[in-house]
């Protein structure tokens, strides 16, 4: 029998469903009485309403805010001191603070017809000042997006270990301004909600596109004042979560709203005009950095200052604080210094409310470190990758903790480097860039190494004050009569392949193949309590309850075995899905049918938990375990046109034990491209008075096939030391380092022409911009050497 | 993103389109392959009481060949002209063209007439019919005329054609064997619209020597010196004009707009002196 635990490349389970068009998404479901809603968006950024005029006729289809009986509104907590709230009406109360927040929600029997009543309704919005950047809101006498506060910040906050000295002393100081776009999350499928009043059960039922099932279940909750029993959040298929579903969303609130008042099925399915005008929430940072380091490059410390655009509202749980957060936390990367300084200002601006993206905040402080290393490198006439090895954090050094408190719990971060700069063949490259290109493009070469901090727990959240803080996880593993297996995580699958691994790592403690276990995820009525799919924690958290869980089912399934075949339980092994005592053998079935059908066969006194367990987990230690990676990519830069291609892109990474190979690379590919879209072609622009100006897939660029290369990929296995079987989370490192890797090396190629770039998405535009800049500077310096 | 309510009318030739956008009042739009017109729909930017369907009307598909013209119907789409399902007469240029649009999918549907009426500053076929000094069939209530190419489009997104109004045809020059073009566009990625378009075309039997910028957010300029440079003395030639010309001619744009422009057309020109 094939081996299907953990370490095999086997082909996910859910596949076959999606490539056969058969997943079950919110927008496929039919009802009978379902009735379509959509909303009214507002048209400007800040402006009071004096009015809303609904078309006569419309009573009972057309809802505002008055009409919301019994609703409370979104008010995230949080404990961390200075942090300012802000009340989120689902529906706009009074004015409204970015467009796009919903203003009217209208009832049809199809979203044409409640588009149509959206259409009639007339508002009468009184513009107010608009706030479209971090600096417009930080601005002394900037108007207030929250009249209730001092100023426009949700909060004030950094670390600081003092810089002072190193600043006064250090021989090479190297400053910089880096800025990251604003950017949309772009799952295939957008957000989706259904909800109904389930008689029988009693409950209101949820059908929604979530990462977070069990919390949004609190989260409703608390909105609808009613009894969580009362609800019930069952997510179908979720085409994509990356975050933009892992908070509670005002739609979300004011579907089940509907459903619970009305007690008829409702749904609202998000289009890709709302995605990308409301829902261009996440990314956009503004760093002022100074390094200081020795000749060699060595960093003696950082100063650093960041604002976040961080929008309007404050998401429930995780708070407009969590990137902020995030930032200082991962500024100084895998590095080893010790002088760290970072102020953040986390800036409520006129644009949708900020949401964490797979990355979180990692994305733009690897952008900000790793374009400082090469910043570094050429100030000291090093090569970046030599700066680089100086000061990351070496395998000796493990476990370590930095100077952030990051406890790095394992790996060879210098190894990771040195294979990549192996693979991508620096010194051809380096070679290479030595003659002239025929097609007159220039080459370039970048580096990039970060660590992805997957799993974090209890008290990493609890120090981001955060309300809903993950414990433990918990999973159930069953035996059915027949001799199967049911694993059951309040977790959702969301596309990343957990229905498959989950179901590995239960065949790797039972031996039973993966077809004949059955897993069963994020119901909130049938699976156990998770906070859900999000932070690289799902295979680390319910991967190791799932374990945990069938390891108590295993020691079960032994002793009945050992009565059954008159051995003791520790004669008894568990092989190739049956269940072994020296050379005689019995299957699963027969355990299962002992304990369901013929209890007369059991031993006396048996455990009667029977063969189902559900087990809580959390890792020993639970600051994270840290994957980590360096991606190394050359590119070729033409300077007439400032358009990139990407000629060959290599990953070195290392999440610890694989539970499969093939799950891994496929993250790691997924994350990258999106990585890529943040680096090259991703971006939502605002004007000075809050309008987005990409409000359509012509305005703002995905990356698709024909614009990403092919990824070469290397692994290290390094075992995580606090976790169970050693692994490590996977979910977000791909889109962490390829804006850092592909920027530096759009540098080195522009390094010759003195052109630098410090902002992404890198467009031809920028580039070209970066190009004539510099040719200006130097025909200038050149008329006053003259 | 639905579209609001309106009737459908499928015509079934040139006279019943213009009978049905006549009796529209104004309020009636033509559609071809709804590339363009059913996304406008959807956003509700385009809020026609009656969509009037073109692609059953026989005439709008007709392909006519004289001694030095072709002409050939409206609805024509970019994969039919891709696959040189009718005669080409310019040497390769619409089919190479055509490969170029978007990606397969829209050139299924999008149609070379609902391009050029659409209007798009940066879509392919108006820059390459104004190199190739095309003229356009338009049929209106009280008959049919022919428009030139330089003066159809009047800016971004509009043209001569009125409301009740059809374009028909386009009348191709044929070119002689001679007769070489190119034709560069740059953009950020595959299937994307151009960012700057640079289109070259010299048939001196035919008389035709001509350089178009394109995708420059109005109408695409025919380089008249860069023109005559070429016709005069030759690819390099041209090429040592047209940064100036560019530079004038674009003054209204910033200096990366107009190295991007000048790149496409000083490449179209280095392709044309390379074949
Ligand atoms: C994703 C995408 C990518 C694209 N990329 C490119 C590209 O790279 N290059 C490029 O050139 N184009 C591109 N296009 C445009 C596309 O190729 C079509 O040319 C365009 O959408 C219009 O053609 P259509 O036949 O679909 O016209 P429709 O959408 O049917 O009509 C467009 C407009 O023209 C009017 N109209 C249509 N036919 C006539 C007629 N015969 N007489 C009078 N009025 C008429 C309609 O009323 C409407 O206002 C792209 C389109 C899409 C959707």
């Amino acid at each position: 029998m094939s081996h299907t635990g953990i370490g095999a490349r086997v082909r996910r389970k859910e596949d076959a469903r999606h490539l056969m068009g058969r997943g079950r998404f919110v927008g496929d479901i039919k009802m009978p009485g379902l009735r379509d809603v959509a909303f009214l968006r507002s048209t400007h950024a800040h402006a009071r309403i004096r009015s809303v005029t609904k078309p006569a006729g419309a009573e009972g289809a057309l809802y505002t805010v008055d009409d919301l009986a019994g609703l409370s509104p979104i008010v995230t907590r949080s404990t961390i001191p200075g942090y300012k709230e802000s009340t989120h009406w689902p529906l706009a109360s009074g004015k409204v603070r970015f467009v796009g927040e919903p203003v009217a929600m209208a009832v049809a029997a199809n979203r044409a017809e409640a588009e149509d009543l959206c259409d009639a309704v007339l508002v009468d919005f009184d513009p107010l000042p608009v706030i479209a950047s971090s600096e417009a809101g930080r601005a002394p006498d900037a108007p207030r997006i929250h009249e209730e506060w001092s100023d426009n910040l949700f909060l004030e906050s950094g670390f600081d270990s003092e810089v002072e000295e190193v600043a006064r002393t250090a021989p090479v100081k190297v400053t910089r301004e880096y800025r990251t776009a604003r950017q949309c999350m772009h799952p295939m499928e957008g957000k989706g909600v259904l909800a109904y009043w389930d008689y029988q059960a009693s409950q209101l039922v949820v059908v929604t596109s979530t990462q977070v099932p069990h919390m949004i279940r609190t989260g409703l909750a608390e909105c609808l004042g009613l009894d969580q029993a009362r609800i019930r959040v069952m997510p179908p298929d979720v085409g994509g979560g990356f975050g933009y579903k892992c908070v509670l969303q005002p739609e979300e609130v004011l579907i089940a709203w509907l459903a619970l008042t009305r007690k008829t099925p409702f749904r609202w399915v998000e289009d890709r005009r709302e995605h990308l005008t409301a829902g261009a929430n996440t990314r956009q940072h503004q760093y002022r950095i100074t390094a200081y380091a020795d000749e060699r490059g060595r960093l003696l410390g950082l100063d650093a200052e960041v604002m976040v655009d961080t929008g309007a509202y404050s998401v429930w749980p995780f708070t407009a604080c969590l990137e902020p957060s995030q930032i200082a936390g991962n500024l100084p990367g895998p590095y080893d210094f010790q002088a760290y300084r970072c102020k953040t200002y986390t800036v409520a601006t006129n644009k949708p409310a900020f949401t964490p993206y797979r990355g979180v905040a990692r994305p733009g402080v690897c952008f900000a470190m790793e374009l400082t290393i090469d910043a570094i490198a050429r100030a000291v006439g090093r090569e970046p990758v030599d700066v680089r090895a100086e000061n990351l954090v070496t395998a000796d050094q493990m476990p370590f903790t930095n100077v952030t408190k990051k406890h790095f719990d394992s790996g060879d971060y210098p190894a990771s480097l040195r294979r990549a700069r192996e693979m991508i063949k620096m010194d051809e490259v380096r070679e290479r860039q030595g003659a002239a290109e025929p097609d007159g493009r220039r080459i370039g070469l970048g580096f990039a190494t970060y660590t992805e901090q997957s799993a974090h727990g209890t008290s990493v959240f609890s120090s981001w004050g955060l309300s809903v803080i993950p414990g433990f996880d918990q999973a159930s593993v069953k035996i059915t009569p027949d001799g199967g297996v049911e694993v059951r995580a309040g977790i959702h699958t969301i596309g990343q392949g957990l229905e498959t691994t989950l179901a590995q790592i239960a065949s790797e403690i039972l031996t039973i193949p993966i077809d004949r276990i059955t897993v069963t995820l994020g119901d909130t009525a049938t699976t156990p309590y998770s906070t859900g799919a999000y932070a690289s924690r799902g295979i680390v958290m319910s991967g190791g309850a799932t374990s945990k869980a069938a390891q108590v089912v295993a020691g079960q399934v032994r002793r009945i075995a050992a009565h059954l075949m008159k051995c003791t339980p520790e004669e008894v092994e568990l092989k190739d899905g049956r269940i072994f005592a020296g050379n005689r053998s019995i299957t699963f079935a027969d355990v299962g049918f002992a304990w369901y059908m013929r209890p007369d066969l059991l031993p006396a006194g048996v455990d009667s938990r029977g063969l189902e367990a559900t087990e809580a987990y959390k890792p020993d230690v639970d600051s994270g375990v840290f994957s980590y990676a360096t991606h190394a990519a050359v590119v070729a830069v033409d300077p007439k046109t400032g358009m990139v291609e990407i000629l060959d892109y290599v990953i070195v990474e290392d999440c610890g034990r694989r539970v499969n190979p093939m799950i891994v690379e496929g993250q790691a590919y997924g994350g990258t491209a999106q990585g890529i879209g943040t680096a090259l072609f991703e971006e939502s622009p605002y004007d000075d008075l809050g309008q987005p100006l990409a409000s359509t897939l012509l305005d703002y660029l995905l990356p698709g096939p024909t614009e990403l290369p092919s990824i070469r990929m290397d692994h290290f296995e390094t075992l995580s030391p606090y976790s169970a079987h050693g692994i490590k989370g996977v979910g977000e490192g791909g889109a962490i380092a390829p804006p850092a890797a592909i920027v530096n090396a759009i540098n080195d190629a522009l390094a010759p022409l003195g052109a630098e770039l410090t902002q992404i998405p890198a467009t031809p535009e920028r580039i070209l911009a970066a190009i004539l800049a510099a040719k200006g500077q130097m025909e200038k310096s050149r008329e006053t050497a003259a | 993103m639905k579209a609001p309510v309106f009737d459908y009318h499928r015509a079934r030739s040139v006279q019943d389109a213009l009978a049905a956008l006549a009796d529209g009042n104004g309020d009636a739009k033509p559609m071809a392959g709804g590339c363009s017109l059913g996304p406008m729909l959807n956003l509700r930017l385009a809020r026609p009481t009656r969509v009037v369907d073109l692609r059953h009307a026989p005439e709008l598909r007709r392909v006519e060949e004289t001694s030095d013209r072709l002409i050939i119907g409206a609805l024509w789409t970019h994969a039919e002209i891709e696959d040189g399902a009718m005669p080409c007469a310019t040497n390769g240029f619409l089919p190479s063209v055509a490969h170029g649009i978007a990606y397969r999918a829209v050139r299924n549907r999008g149609t070379i007439g609902g391009s050029v009426a659409h209007a798009d500053p940066a879509a392919d076929w108006i820059s390459t019919l104004l190199t190739l000094d095309a003229r356009l069939l338009i049929h209106a209530p009280d008959g049919e005329r022919q428009a030139s190419i330089d003066t159809f489009m009047l800016g971004g997104y509009s043209t001569e054609l009125g409301d009740d109004e059809l374009l028909t045809g386009i009348v191709l020059p044929k070119l002689s064997s001679r007769g070489r073009w190119a034709y560069h566009k740059i953009c950020r990625k595959t299937g994307e619209f151009a960012k700057a378009i640079g289109a070259v075309l010299h048939d001196p039997e035919r008389g035709l020597t001509r350089v178009v910028c394109g995708a420059i957010e109005r109408t695409p300029i025919l380089l008249e010196e860069t023109s005559a440079a070429l016709g005069r003395a030759g690819p390099q030639a041209a090429a040592a004009v047209l940064r100036d010309e560019i530079d004038r001619r674009l003054s209204d744009h910033d200096a990366v707009f107009r190295q991007m422009h000048h790149t496409a057309v000083d490449r179209a020109l280095a392709e044309l002196g390379s074949k």
